[in-house]
């Protein structure tokens, strides 16, 4: 009974909750990567206690992988000795720790799972219970297996109509956090629902529990259905039967309602994510470097995009256009299906799987001056590298048009002006 | 009694400590880099004892706990903010670093004000002009972990379920 959330927790402990109440709660599994790992490591060393359960520790290489520097080098080799020392079989250097979480059938719906990663939110759109941790937190659940966890009060976002050609998931989310401000749901749940979610195929509604972490949810909800059970069946390695979760006469704190038909692409603008413009306020700015990728638009669909815009065409010379596939499966069948040879054909670099560019580690910084439009959930000043560089944000066809085009554009203007 | 270091809304991790400077677990190093772009005097001049006071969502972005682990290590003893970001404020309770809401204190204190916080008896006092304010206590289980110097700490020698 109740939101997702509650249902979630509901059913972990056997008993109804109600927002407010703080419960200790078992976990399924707790994640960390190459930048949160250590110093989970150094709180586990220092409790000194054993680990309860170490199949349910999961360890990814994304941040800054292979190695950019002597410092990553000898973090990393760091944990590799705690990995080995403690016999922890969950590690993984395939991609960006959530998608590569999906890929491999951790996420399932009810399940809880922490990790040392903000958006981990973006485990929300498969029913999973995905929330953001510090370091010391996951190295002392290790120990417990289980952490304290207050109910959070849930706002529902409804979202109905059609969207047009070149309008994405990422258009929407980006004007609902416009709208509701990055502070909008500071330690709330938010439950994304309505026509258009359902309408909407896996690897788009990630984008709004992914996203969620920007308006500061703690964490992002969708309802199971028949599309997901197909989505876990089929592209990833979990196996049924799946739980089912909607909400059952929940009480929100509060419903909005979004009509995103007549949405244009929208772009959050240098340094706040909830500055949010149409693109054709901004299609005057001129781009340094063009960045596809990250935990929210870098999955095989945001690429097959971006490839039917760049196909036949060349990113502009000055224009510095990096693609970076969410994990080494994606780049496999972006490879097999011949993105990647659109892509090079038409001027662009291809990245690591990882996160790439997206925390300023390496991979495509920016300097002092530049200004970059990427499909990143982040703009924070310095966020990838310069603190005197700009980041603006949008979907991955927005980027595409602007990579051609050497200044912000709108993807529609160039499906309609030249042919490919 | 301590020094305001005053800073507005949405200070996000990133302005805190870039994430290049998370290849370490030594807090002094990370101290050093606190503010490093945001506010570069900040490391240099921070003295032990001293307090952040800000606006509203502070913290907000990463759930890098280098973040909170530089602000402590710089010598900061309590930040004092209107609100805070989720991860942030559990990550400055899991090292014991307190973090107080208050709104009226960001309203009334500029940049350079002397404050003294006493944290038992839940009273913030302006040394300039005298004014007190009353600190809303946390919940008691978040009490036992600043108590005990952090959750790392608490844990040594006690079980989670006490917290409950």
């Amino acid at each position: 009974m109740g939101t997702l959330v509650e249902e979630i927790i509901g059913r972990k402990i056997g008993q109804k909750v109600a927002p407010g109440e703080i419960h200790l709660v078992e976990l399924d599994y707790m994640m960390t990567h190459d930048n949160t790992t250590p110093l989970a490591i150094k709180a586990f060393r220092e409790i000194a206690k054993p680990i309860r359960d170490k199949s349910k520790i999961v360890i990814h290489f994304d941040h800054a992988y292979p190695s950019p520097s002597l410092a990553a080098a000898s973090a990393q080799k760091g944990i590799i000795d705690f990995m080995k020392e403690q016999e922890i079989e969950n590690f993984f250097h395939q991609g960006i720790c959530h998608q590569v979480m999906i890929e491999e059938g951790f996420v399932t719906p009810g399940s809880i799972i922490i990790g040392g990663d903000s958006h981990t939110n973006t485990l929300g759109a498969l029913g999973c219970l995905g929330i953001g941790f510090g370091s010391s937190e996951i190295g002392a659940a290790w120990i417990t297996g289980c952490t304290w966890l207050r109910v959070p009060e849930t706002i529902r976002i409804n979202i109905t109509g059609k969207l047009s050609r070149f309008v994405s998931a990422k258009d929407v989310i980006l004007h609902i956090i416009g709208k509701l401000s990055s502070n909008g749901a500071r330690g709330k749940c938010v439950e994304f629902g309505g026509s258009l979610i359902r309408d909407l195929p896996i690897h788009e509604r990630i984008v709004f529990p992914n996203m969620s972490t920007e308006l500061g949810a703690k964490c992002g909800l969708i309802e199971t259905d028949e599309a997901l059970e197909q989505f876990l069946t089929n592209e990833t390695r979990a196996s049924g039967p799946f739980e089912t979760f909607v909400a059952v006469n929940p009480e929100y704190e509060q419903v909005i309602e979004i009509d995103a038909s007549r949405l244009e692409p929208q772009i959050a603008c240098h340094p706040k994510v909830d500055h949010v413009v149409p693109v054709s306020e901004v299609t005057h700015l001129p781009i340094d470097q063009v960045f596809i990728g990250t935990c929210t638009n870098g999955r095989f669909e945001d690429l097959q995009i971006a490839a039917e815009l760049l196909r036949g065409r060349q990113v502009n010379r000055f224009t510095r256009t990096i693609i970076t596939p969410a994990s080494k499966n994606i780049y496999q069948r972006a490879i097999n299906e011949g993105l990647i040879k659109t892509f090079l054909d038409a001027g662009c670099d291809i990245g690591i799987p990882g996160c790439g560019a997206c925390i300023g580690r390496h991979g495509g910084l920016l300097g002092p001056g530049e200004r970059a439009l990427t499909t990143m959930n982040r703009n924070f000043t310095g966020r990838m590298g310069s603190p005197e560089a700009e980041i603006y944000l949008a979907s991955p066809a927005v980027a595409a048009a602007t990579a051609i085009v050497g200044k912000i554009a709108d993807p529609r203007d160039i499906d309609t002006n030249q042919g490919a | 009694m301590g020094r305001v270091w005053k800073f507005g809304d949405d200070i996000n991790t990133d302005l805190i400590i870039p994430a290049r400077f998370n290849q370490t677990t030594d807090s002094e190093a990370l101290a050093k880099a606190a503010f490093c772009e945001h506010r570069p005097e900040f490391a240099e001049q921070v003295s032990s004892g001293d307090f952040i006071v800000a606006g509203s969502n502070f913290g907000c972005g990463s759930s890098r706990e280098h973040a909170v682990i530089a602000i402590k290590a710089a010598g900061i003893s309590a930040i004092i903010a209107d609100s805070y970001a989720r991860i942030f404020h559990r990550n400055a309770i899991n090292i014991g670093l307190p973090v107080i809401e208050s709104r009226e204190v960001f309203e009334s204190c500029n940049d350079g004000d002397s404050l003294e916080v006493d944290l038992e008896g839940g009273l913030i006092t302006h040394l300039v002009d005298g004014r007190e304010f009353k600190i809303k206590p946390l919940p008691p289980f978040l009490m036992k972990i600043i108590s005990a110097g952090g959750l790392v700490n608490f844990l040594k020698n006690h079980e989670i379920s006490e917290l409950m």
